[in-house]
C-alpha cells in the first residue's frame, strides 16, 4: 500500500546515522527514509542495532553523527514534539506487571492527556480480545495477550508513528499471525509503522524492508524486489544424514554457501552451469542417502544470507 | 462506562479534570506499586512501631534498681552515711553485706549483682586526719554499658558526700565538680534515640525506597515507554517521591504518637516547628534518592548505594547510636556532612530540650542548604534521554 500523495513528506528520515558504545561501533552511517502510512521493516539478526536505531529516532539515545527526522521534527532539537506523537512499544513489553489491563492502559491513555474512551476506536479490533481479562494483572496474562496490550497502551494516543521494536519475539505463532493482521488494519487507518523483527518470514508482510546487520543497512527495497534480484542459483538438498551433509555441501568447489533452513539445506552455487548428477555423485561418494535436490526460489532469508556474505564487513 | 448512580456522575463530572491530568495519574499508578505490594507497605509502616518498641523496651540503657553489694570493714559514721545515700537512690538496691574479702569475687558469680563498693579500713579515721580515704568500686562489666552507668552513678553519690563534707569542714579553696543531668534526668535511653529512630527511617524510605521505586522503572524498561510521552522527565520523577513523601509523614506522625503515648517522651517543645524540621529532612532524603536513581541503573546498586552510604553512616556517625564528640577528629570532620546529624540534633532540642527554632538555626540552615544543593545537583544530573 503506497502512500496516495508522493509529495507528501517522508515520516521518518534517517541521514547517516552512526553510533558506537565504547568501543562498538552500533550503527555505520545508516541512510533511509519511510514513507507516510507505510509499514517498513528493519530485518536483522540480534545485536544488528535495530534497537539502538529505534532508539535514536525514539529521541530515547543520541546518535554521535548524522542526523534524523521523524514527522518533520529533528530528534535532537524538537524531541519533545516527536515525544507527543509517536508510540513506542520497546522489545520486552514494558508493562507495569502489578496493574491490571485496565489500568495499564488508563494510565498511559492519561500520560498522553487522553482517555482510553475518546480513542476506543483506534484499539477496538485488539482490545476487544483482552478485554475480558481488564480485571487481571498484566503479569498474569500470557505473551499473546500481553503483547496486544502493550501494542493497544502504545496506540491510545493515536499516534501518528508507530514504532515497534521486535513486537513478535517470544509470541507464539498464532499470535504473531493475528499481530500482522492488526497492523495492517491499522496502517488503513493512516498510521506510519516502523517495526523491527528477526523473523524473515515476517518480511514479506512489510511494504519496504531495510535488511540489517552489523550496524550497516545491506539493502533496502519491497520484499518482492528483493527476492526477484536474487540472480544466483539456489538449491534445496536433503539426504538421510542432514548434519553430515550441511558440512559435505560446504565442500564442494562449486557451492558459494550452504545454511540450514530448518529440514531442508538452502545452497547458493557460484556457477549457474551446475549439474544436478554431478552434485548428486559427489553426495554419493560421500555415502549419503535419499538424496533429494530440486531448484528452489530465493525468500527474503536467502537474500540476506547472500548479501551478508557478499558483505565485506561480514567476516565469517 | 456508565454510572447510574447520580451522585457519582457529579464526582466524576467535577474532577474528570484530576483524570485528565497525566501527573496524578503517575502518582495513582505509584500508590497502586505500593499498595499491592503487601510485604513491602507492611515493612515501611510497621518499621516505625517495631524499632520504637524495640528501642525503648527491649534495647535499654536505663539503669534502674540495679543489686548492689558493699563491703565494709570499718563500719564507722562516713560509711554508714555514705552507704545510706546509696541505699535511697532509685538506681541501687542493696542486696548484701559482705563480711569476708574472701567473697568479693564470688559476689558477682550469680550474675545479680552489678556492683559492689569497698570501703578501705578506717575509713572515717582517715578522712577526718589525712584527707584521704580509700573507696573502691568493682563493677561487673560484661555490659560495659551498664557498668559504666553503674560507676557514673555511684561516684556521683560519693562524690555529692564529699561536697557535703567539705562545706561542713570549711575547707576554704576547694573546686569540686559538680555533675547534673540535664535535660533527661533520669537517663532514659528513649530521650536519646527517637530522634535517632526517626532520623534512620525517613532516611530509609525517603532515599532508599525511592531510589530503588525509580531505577525499577529503568529495568524494567518502562522508564523508555514513560520517556517517550510528553510528561515531562522531571515529572515522572517528582510523581514517584510523592507517595514515599506521604508514608514518611504518616512514620514521623506514628513516631510522635508512641513517644509522647508509649515512651511518655513529651514534646517539650513546639510540635510544629518539630514537623517543619522533619519535613526538610524528608526532602533532603528525597533528593538523596532521586540523586541516586539518576546515578545507578539497577535496582541491586541502589539498594547497596543506598544501604551503604546512607544507612550506615546515619546509624554510625549521625550520633544515633555513638556520640559524635567521642568520634577522632576525622570522623568528626566526616559526620558533619551526614544530614542526619543535623537532623538529629534539631529534633533533640526541639523535641526533648523543648527550646526554640531559634537554637537550631544553624541546623536549619545546614540542611537547607543541603537540599538545594541535592536538589540541584540531581536536576542537573537527571537524563531526559536515556543514557
Amino acid at each position: 500500500m503506497k502512500p496516495s500523495n508522493i509529495t507528501q513528506m517522508p515520516a521518518v528520515i534517517a541521514n547517516n546515522i552512526s553510533k558506537s558504545y565504547k568501543d562498538v561501533m552500533a550503527l555505520k552511517e545508516i541512510s533511509f527514509s519511510v514513507d507516510k502510512g507505510e509499514i517498513f521493516g528493519i530485518i536483522g539478526p540480534d545485536g544488528a542495532g535495530k534497537t539502538s536505531l529505534f532508539r535514536i529516532l525514539t529521541t530515547l539515545i543520541l546518535a554521535n553523527s548524522g542526523s534524523a527526522s521523524v514527522d518533520g521534527f529533528d530528534v535532537v532539537k524538537d524531541y519533545k514534539e516527536i515525544r507527543k506523537r509517536v508510540g513506542y512499544m520497546p522489545g520486552r513489553f514494558s508493562l507495569y506487571q502489578d496493574l491490571t489491563v485496565e489500568e495499564n492502559l488508563s494510565f498511559f491513555a492519561r500520560v498522553f492527556k487522553t482517555s482510553i474512551e475518546e480513542n476506543y476506536h483506534l484499539i477496538k479490533g485488539i482490545y476487544q480480545q483482552i478485554e475480558p481479562f481488564k480485571n487481571r494483572r498484566a503479569g498474569d496474562l500470557s505473551g499473546g495477550m500481553k503483547q496486544k496490550l502493550a501494542l493497544s497502551c502504545a496506540l491510545i494516543h493515536k499516534p501518528s508513528v508507530l514504532f515497534l521494536d521486535e513486537p513478535t519475539t517470544g509470541v507464539d505463532p498464532v499470535s504473531r499471525k493475528e499481530f500482522w493482521v492488526m497492523l495492517k488494519d491499522l496502517q488503513k487507518q493512516g498510521i506510519t509503522i516502523l517495526v523491527s523483527t528477526p523473523y524473515m518470514d515476517e518480511a514479506t508482510l512489510c511494504d519496504r524492508i531495510a535488511l540489517i546487520m552489523n550496524g550497516e543497512i545491506l539493502k533496502i527495497d519491497t520484499p518482492q524486489n528483493m527476492v526477484n534480484q536474487f540472480d544466483k542459483t539456489l538449491l534445496g538438498v536433503q539426504s538421510k544424514d542432514m548434519q553430515r551433509l550441511l558440512t559435505d555441501l560446504r565442500l564442494y568447489p562449486q557451492v558459494q554457501s550452504c545454511f540450514a533452513f530448518g529440514d531442508i539445506h538452502h545452497v547458493t552455487l557460484n556457477n549457474v552451469d551446475w549439474s544436478k548428477d554431478d552434485l548428486t555423485k559427489y553426495l554419493t561418494e560421500k555415502a549419503h542417502e535419499d538424496i533429494i535436490i530440486n531448484p528452489i526460489k530465493a525468500g527474503i532469508e536467502d537474500c540476506f544470507m547472500d548479501l551478508g556474505i557478499s558483505n565485506p564487513s561480514q567476516t565469517n | 462506562m456508565k454510572n447510574t448512580n447520580p451522585f457519582k456522575q457529579f464526582i466524576a463530572k467535577r474532577f474528570a479534570f484530576l483524570h485528565k491530568s497525566s501527573f496524578l495519574a503517575f502518582v495513582q499508578k505509584e500508590f497502586y506499586h505500593i499498595f499491592r505490594d503487601t510485604r513491602t507497605m507492611l515493612i515501611l509502616l510497621g518499621m516505625p512501631i517495631i524499632q520504637i518498641i524495640l528501642f525503648g523496651f527491649a534495647i535499654t540503657t536505663e539503669v534502674k534498681n540495679s543489686q548492689i553489694a558493699i563491703y565494709d570493714p570499718s563500719n564507722d559514721i562516713a560509711t554508714h552515711q555514705i552507704t545510706d545515700r546509696i541505699k535511697t537512690s532509685q538506681y541501687f538496691d542493696l542486696v548484701k553485706y559482705i563480711k569476708n574479702p574472701a567473697e568479693i569475687n564470688s559476689v558477682f558469680k550469680d550474675g545479680k549483682v552489678g556492683l559492689l563498693i569497698v570501703y578501705g579500713e578506717h575509713f572515717n579515721e582517715n578522712l577526718m586526719h589525712t584527707g584521704k580515704a580509700q573507696i573502691q568500686i568493682i563493677a561487673d562489666a560484661t555490659d560495659p554499658n551498664i557498668a559504666t552507668t553503674l560507676i557514673f552513678y555511684a561516684s556521683s553519690i560519693i562524690n555529692s558526700y564529699q561536697l557535703d563534707m567539705m562545706k561542713q569542714l570549711k575547707i576554704p579553696y576547694q573546686i569540686q565538680p559538680e555533675v547534673k543531668l540535664l535535660y533527661n534526668p533520669q537517663m532514659k535511653g528513649a530521650f536519646n534515640f527517637v530522634p535517632g529512630v526517626l532520623g534512620m527511617i525517613l532516611m530509609l524510605i525517603c532515599a532508599m525506597m525511592t531510589s530503588i521505586a525509580i531505577v525499577r522503572e529503568k529495568e524494567m524498561g518502562t522508564m523508555e515507554v514513560l520517556l517517550v510521552s510528553p510528561m515531562k522527565p522531571i515529572l515522572i520523577i517528582i510523581a514517584k517521591t510523592i507517595p514515599y513523601f506521604v508514608i514518611s509523614f504518616v512514620n514521623l506522625i506514628t513516631v510522635l504518637l508512641l513517644s509522647v503515648f508509649v515512651l511518655n517522651i513529651p514534646v517539650a517543645g513546639s510540635l510544629f516547628w518539630v514537623i517543619i524540621v522533619s519535613l526538610l529532612f524528608i526532602f533532603v532524603s528525597l533528593s538523596l534518592g532521586m540523586l541516586v536513581s539518576t546515578l545507578t541503573n539497577s535496582q541491586m546498586t541502589a539498594m547497596l548505594v543506598s544501604g551503604m552510604v546512607f544507612m550506615m553512616p546515619v546509624m554510625l556517625l549521625s550520633g544515633m547510636i555513638y556520640p559524635t564528640e567521642n568520634m577522632p577528629a576525622p570522623l568528626q570532620i566526616v559526620s558533619n556532612i551526614i544530614p542526619a546529624k543535623w537532623f538529629i540534633i534539631s529534633i533533640k532540642n526541639l523535641m526533648i530540650k523543648g527550646l526554640g527554632i531559634s537554637s537550631v538555626l544553624r541546623e536549619v540552615t545546614i540542611l537547607s542548604s543541603m537540599a538545594v544543593v541535592l536538589i540541584a545537583i540531581s536536576l542537573k544530573k537527571f537524563k531526559k534521554r536515556l543514557e
